[in-house]
């Protein structure tokens, strides 16, 4: 199970484990839901974005295995704090990094603790596990209220 | 080393096929994957092909291949031999009268879609009900659901029990003189789930309706005798019968598929064409617009000699040991949960660990070369009733072996110790 390791890295086991801001914002000012008709994972994305476009807030809810929920886990924690702008360019970057397409955006973007999903391009079934928050993220920025699906 | 492992049980005497023998036909079986060798528990999915099957496709292009029923060259006349002997083959084979019943079509999923649009739409009105159960793979809910929107008619459901066995009582109490259709499968993909077929049958005839049954995962594993199960229409795909992907049957009694309007319009299913109207063609042909899918044809022939020389009662008594060996072995690993504990049952084990997402068990367990489905399985009704989001199912077929299933439970032992 050696290689097994490398794409479960320590730092998504433990966020599978113990996710970070889980759990429903009530007086969130974007909210997305995401559903991943492959495997029937569901996930909610609670937002509260403030004045001056900064997400104050993140928080989300769901079932899904631990790619999935690592990746929505590790999603809040480096948008916490930054704006849509920001949001925005870490969504394409990262679904850049998970696809294997150039980057789009900046070569020297750093998309920071997103880089332990990095093993999950080699496995072209589970890269829709790692995008589902993001993907669930644009659609609640968008406020669109159609559950957001994973493309590839 | 037998491929039987150390299963004390098993009267190996007693066994009428040679599993060892078995997976020397299947050259796909011959490889590693993760450098370890392939363990393929996916055949609810789709099984692999042996090696008669691969030749006979192939012989077929250099050797045969033309159009069917068209050309009076010999090519023409061998290529059509070929595909009418296929279809005497699948006759034989789930014991239909006369081959005017067997109609090649893409799938099991295409053959429902006919039946729902040229029988339904022809037969069904307003206020009419279609039953189906709880356990119906999604191809075999889909086509009903469109069937309803267009024609008024309400799709009502029997459920199942936390066994997933049908509920007969309550399929008994859905059934009414509005129930047109009845649509049930003969095994279900999801559970494994045997289906008291001829039984449902009799109680749906006796309520006036007709019965699809959906054999998608009945006609691999267990023998399937249209008389016997004395159901109306009976449809099923060649890829999990160890033939080629895109073709498949679909069984209707002579008398409802004649009365039946064409479905797809096209060359080869009429007899006369003329812009003030045409002639459709005799049974099977009406059925069959267009040059059709001759080498799956030809595969399927193949798939059925292959299944036939084993027996498909010997295939079933060899699964059926298989399952219960697994089933044993389930009831001794620690944080596994069954999903799908029917009495009668076949060929799958579908499960859930504690703790662990069926997605990341299909990823670890891939790493120890076995391969597994995981998630709803086109079946997500049944998930909902189990409470599950998804399962992770190992299938199994003719050439899987005792040993393969230790395997599975190192596997999934593994598993558990990694994301423990």
């Amino acid at each position: 199970m050696n290689s097994l390791r490398e794409l479960y890295q320590e730092v998504i086991m433990d966020h599978n484990r113990n996710p970070r801001n889980h759990g429903v914002l009530c007086d969130a000012s974007h909210k997305g839901k995401g559903f991943n008709p492959l495997c029937g994972d569901e996930l909610e994305l609670y937002l509260y974005v403030n004045k001056e476009s900064i997400i104050e807030e993140i928080r989300f809810q769901g079932k899904g295995c631990a790619i999935s929920t690592a990746s929505a886990s590790i999603m809040t924690e480096t948008l916490r704090g930054r704006s849509v702008n920001e949001a925005e360019k870490y969504f394409h970057e990262f679904r850049a990094l998970m696809t294997g397409e150039a980057r789009e955006v900046d070569q020297n973007f750093d998309l920071g603790k997103l880089e332990v999903l990095n093993g999950v391009s080699e496995y072209p079934a589970r890269v829709k596990c790692a995008t589902l928050a993001w993907h669930t993220l644009l659609a609640a920025l968008e406020g669109d209220t159609n559950p957001a699906r994973t493309e590839y | 080393m037998s491929y039987l492992g150390d299963a004390p049980q098993l009267d190996i005497k007693a066994l009428k096929l040679d599993p060892d023998a078995i997976r020397r036909d299947f050259p796909i079986l011959q490889q590693k994957v993760h450098d370890l060798p392939l363990v393929y528990l996916d055949n609810g999915a789709s099984a692999q092909k042996p090696e008669t099957v691969i030749r006979a496709i192939s012989d077929y292009y250099r050797t045969d291949h033309s159009n069917v029923h068209r050309g009076v060259h010999t090519l023409s006349q061998r290529a059509t031999d070929r595909y009418e002997g296929a279809r005497e083959k699948v006759r034989s084979f789930i014991n239909a009268k006369t081959t005017n019943e067997i109609v090649f079509v893409r799938g099991t999923t295409e053959a429902i879609n006919l039946v729902a649009c040229s029988y339904g739409l022809e037969h069904i009105d307003p206020g009419d009900e279609i039953l189906l159960t709880e356990m119906e793979h999604h191809s075999n809910i889909v086509p009903w659901q469109l069937l309803c929107e267009r024609s008024g008619a309400t799709l009502k459901v029997a459920p199942i029990d936390d066994r997933g066995e049908l509920i007969l009582e309550s399929y008994q109490d859905l059934l009414n003189d509005r129930t047109r259709i009845v649509a049930i499968a003969h095994i279900s993909n999801a559970l494994g789930t045997v289906n008291p077929v001829q039984k449902l049958t009799n109680m749906a005839h006796d309520a006036g309706a007709v019965v699809l049954v959906d054999g998608a995962q009945g006609a691999p594993h267990i023998t399937t005798d249209v008389e016997e199960l004395d159901c109306d229409f009976y449809v099923f795909s060649a890829h999990k019968l160890y033939g080629p992907t895109g073709i498949g049957v679909l069984y209707g009694r002579e008398n409802l598929l004649d009365a039946m309007p064409p479905w797809q319009g096209g060359g080869d299913m009429i007899k006369q064409v003329r812009f003030d109207g045409s002639e459709f063609n005799d049974l099977p042909y009406k059925f069959e617009a267009g040059t059709p899918n001759i080498s799956g044809v030809v595969g399927l022939g193949a798939a059925i000699d292959y299944v036939t020389s084993i027996g498909i009662q010997n295939i079933d008594d060899y699964e059926k040991y298989l399952l219960e060996y697994a089933t044993d072995q389930a009831s001794k690993q620690s944080g596994m949960r069954v999903i799908g504990t029917a009495r009668e049952k076949a060929a799958i084990l579908s499960f859930v660990l504690d703790g662990i997402h069926p997605h990341d068990i299909g990823t670890a367990l891939d790493h120890e070369g076995i391969a597994v489905r995981a998630g709803h399985h086109c079946a997500m009704p049944v998930m909902e009733h189990f409470g599950v989001s998804a399962t992770v199912r190992a299938s199994f077929g003719v050439y899987n072996t005792v040993s393969e299933i230790d395997c599975l439970f190192q596997g999934i032992q593994k598993t558990q110790e990694f994301f423990g």
